[in-house]
């Protein structure tokens, strides 16, 4: 039996890497680290692009590199601490979430995305299939992660990652989607982030905080006595 | 080609502009300008693919066919519509003291912007751009639904940016399955992601990936279309955005996700053996009319009253999709049409009462007719319309829909009609107080806007009693193409 080539190892490994990091950002409680995870996801999804481009001999996804590079470990994160600084909300620590239990269901989600990447990794003809089923744990660990989470920004973070899992999933099916695809993807991220910028300003400016419990509270009353 | 790129071009110029002018007294026009030239635009082009056929342009990247010609049509002449509604409308909202006119810059440029995302949805042939569309118009509208700042509508513009970008993430795997499957038969590239490419050869389409990918597809899409159960964002952010916003987004976005959510349908029908396809989509239709019909009367906002009212209609027009053949698509079209029509007309009314009583809850609008005869027979009639009373329009596309259903899924139709009369019950008991009964109010500073309520409500009725030779002979075509 022979060993993999050498760069289906390392994109082994940094997928091992990129499951790993979604953990920890499932279980991170402080905004400022969590921003520093989604740059190291975002730096070891670049780097795993490159061996996959430079292995299988892929020029356009160094492009893509290039792009993951420049916008989700330089410009997007220095956007983000730059929102938490002006909001003050650096040293944030969010409470009341239960990780023991969140891990678990992580681990359970992480099984059901294997098994739901078999039938589609069976198929695929890239060295990077077996990787499939980690892209797929990503997106369901950070949907994870949008849905236990209270406050607005890891919330953000946690979508974030999402498209950084669905990224990877494309890279590992097919080599990447269509450059023309993947600037508008990395359009609409980018402009969505500037706007959430201008909306958690509003937030804050409404009511003190970021917290989410603020906008809960109105649901529940809503029924009874709906907006001006 | 030039009515292309007008229509492409024209609002994002339009944009611009509006966004460097800033708050002049003049940006109600400019922006009633703006769509003007772009209704002008789509209506050059609605003649020319008529009179030549299907257009494929710039690299094969847009693609217009009878399917999405009409829809471009539609959404141009609603846009237009919409824009002249709301030149009174804001003016009143700032004379109310509700908007300063640093918000009004932020609504006009990115309502052109919104509608540049619409038309490109439209228009694009490839499946990859559709899907940054579709997001790119998600984005245009947060800032858009909370324009008054208030905290209901902060919420609701949290909550449609969450909701919507959870669903369009599950639709961008969707496509990467969708370009997963393709690129094996089409081989790496642009190509691959091309509707028309991909429709060519949708039988050598790998079976088990296309459902998959349908089922992503119509989740995340299905999202925006607000069926049930993902329709939570949906009366919220009509009920809190201002209302020309409500109007596009009802009578517009809705659409336009659903003609994404149609066009993937056309591609795995043909790949699939298994009517997967059709029964997820009469699945998910069925369940938003009935559930909407619960919740229709339970609602105290008349916003909300009208999103829920959306969402049943969205749901009727999902399933007869799902039904497919040509009656079922053809009636699914018109249908499209005059929902889109009579909403944003009934919105316009809508607006206007509120403004005129100063409340959005049902209970506190009254006696409309005696207030303002055309505002209160505006929202009589559309109200009609909506419920399917003859002789409008959706009368006939709801009749159809319904004959349809009984000879081909005999067991949804007590459903469907069961609906159907709930919605009715529940609209009409609101809405009748609401426009005679006891009259209170004050006076608009500005006169309101209802000529586009009639012309909408002229168009539906045309269509209920006569639709023109050529725009059935469009109807007809669609319908085929789509199978």
């Amino acid at each position: 039996m022979t060993h993999p080539p050498l760069y289906a190892q390392l994109i082994n490994l940094g997928a091992a890497i990129l499951l790993l990091l979604g953990f920890a950002m499932l279980s991170q409680r402080r905004v400022r680290t969590l921003i520093d995870l989604y740059a190291a996801q975002g730096l070891t999804l670049a780097c795993g692009t490159a061996v996959v481009a430079y292995g299988t001999n892929q020029p356009h996804l160094y492009a893509s590199t290039a792009l993951t590079l420049a916008l989700k470990v330089v410009l997007l994160p220095w956007l983000l601490h730059r929102l938490i600084r002006k909001l003050d909300v650096r040293w944030d620590v969010e409470g009341l979430i239960n990780i023991p239990t969140t891990m678990l269901i992580g681990i359970v989600l992480v099984v059901f995305a294997f098994n739901l990447a078999v039938p589609i990794s069976e198929l695929a003809s890239t060295v990077t299939r077996s990787t499939l089923g980690i892209a797929m744990a990503t997106v369901l660990l950070s949907f994870l992660m949008m849905i236990t989470r209270r406050k607005a920004l890891p919330q953000v973070i946690g979508f974030l990652s999402m498209e950084n899992g669905l990224f990877f999933a494309a890279t590992s099916a097919t080599y990447g989607m269509p450059m023309v695809v993947e600037l508008g993807i990395a359009l609409d991220v980018l402009v969505g982030m500037l706007i959430l910028g201008v909306f958690f300003f509003q937030i804050r400016e409404q009511f003190d905080s970021l917290d989410l419990k603020h906008l809960e509270t109105l649901r529940e009353d809503q029924e009874e006595q709906p907006g001006p | 080609m030039i009515e292309l790129l007008g229509v492409l071009i024209l609002p994002v110029a339009g944009a611009a502009v509006l966004a460097a002018l800033g708050h002049r007294s003049r940006a109600p026009e400019i922006n009633v300008a703006t769509s003007g030239l772009t209704f002008l635009s789509a209506a050059a082009l609605t003649a020319r693919v008529m009179s030549q056929g299907p257009l494929l342009a710039l690299d094969r990247l847009f693609f217009v066919d009878s399917f999405n010609v009409f829809l471009v049509a539609l959404t141009a002449l609603v846009g237009l519509t919409t824009a002249l509604f709301s030149r009174p409308y804001m003016r009143i909202e700032q004379a109310h003291g509700r908007l300063s006119a640093g918000r009004l810059r932020l609504y006009h440029s990115m309502f052109q912007l919104f509608m540049a995302t619409m038309l490109t949805a439209l228009l694009t042939n490839n499946m990859g751009i559709l899907w940054v569309a579709m997001e790119a118009a998600t984005l245009t509208t947060v800032l858009l639904v909370s324009l008054y700042r208030t905290p209901a509508s902060l919420e609701a513009a949290w909550k449609y940016f969450i909701l919507c970008g959870v669903g369009i993430a599950q639709a961008l795997f969707g496509t990467i399955l969708l370009y997963f499957a393709a690129e094996k038969v089409l081989g790496a590239g642009g190509g691959a992601l091309l509707w028309t490419e991909l429709e060519s050869v949708k039988t050598q389409l790998e079976p088990t990936v296309l459902s998959l990918a349908f089922v992503f597809l119509l989740v995340g899409y299905g999202t925006k279309v607000g069926l049930a159960p993902l329709h939570n964002w949906l009366p919220d952010a009509h009920a809190e955005g201002p209302t020309p916003v409500s109007a596009v987004l009802s009578g517009l976005l809705l659409n336009v996700a659903l003609y994404a959510v149609v066009r993937c349908k056309v591609l795995v029908q043909g790949a699939v053996d298994t009517p997967v396809a059709a029964r997820l989509m009469m699945g998910f239709g069925l369940l938003s009319v009935v559930l909407a019909a619960f919740l229709l009367s339970r609602q105290k906002d008349v916003k909300r009253l009208f999103a829920y009212s959306s969402i049943e209609h969205m749901g009727i027009v999902t399933f007869a999709f799902g039904m497919g053949g040509a009656v079922a698509n053809f009636a699914a079209l018109l249908h499209m049409t005059v929902h889109s029509l009579t909403k944003s007309a009934i919105f316009f009314a809508v607006g206007h009462a509120t403004q005129k009583t100063g409340t959005q809850l049902v209970d506190g609008i009254r006696g409309l007719v005696t207030l303002s005869p055309v505002i209160g027979w505006g929202l009589a009639l559309g109200t009609l319309a909506i419920l399917g009373m003859p002789p409008f329009g959706v009368f006939a596309s709801e009749f159809l829909i319904l004959t349809t259903a009984m000879r081909e899924q005999p067991w949804a139709t007590p459903l469907l009609l069961g609906a159907l009369g709930l919605a009715f019950a529940a609209v009409f008991s609101k809405v009748q107080p609401m426009v005679f009964g006891e009259a209170t109010g004050r006076r608009l500073p500005h006169r309101p806007a209802m000529v586009p309520v009639f012309v909408h409500l002229g168009l539906v009725l045309m269509l209920g009693v006569w639709i023109p030779p050529q725009l059935a002979e469009w109807y007809r075509q669609a319908a085929r193409l789509i199978g």
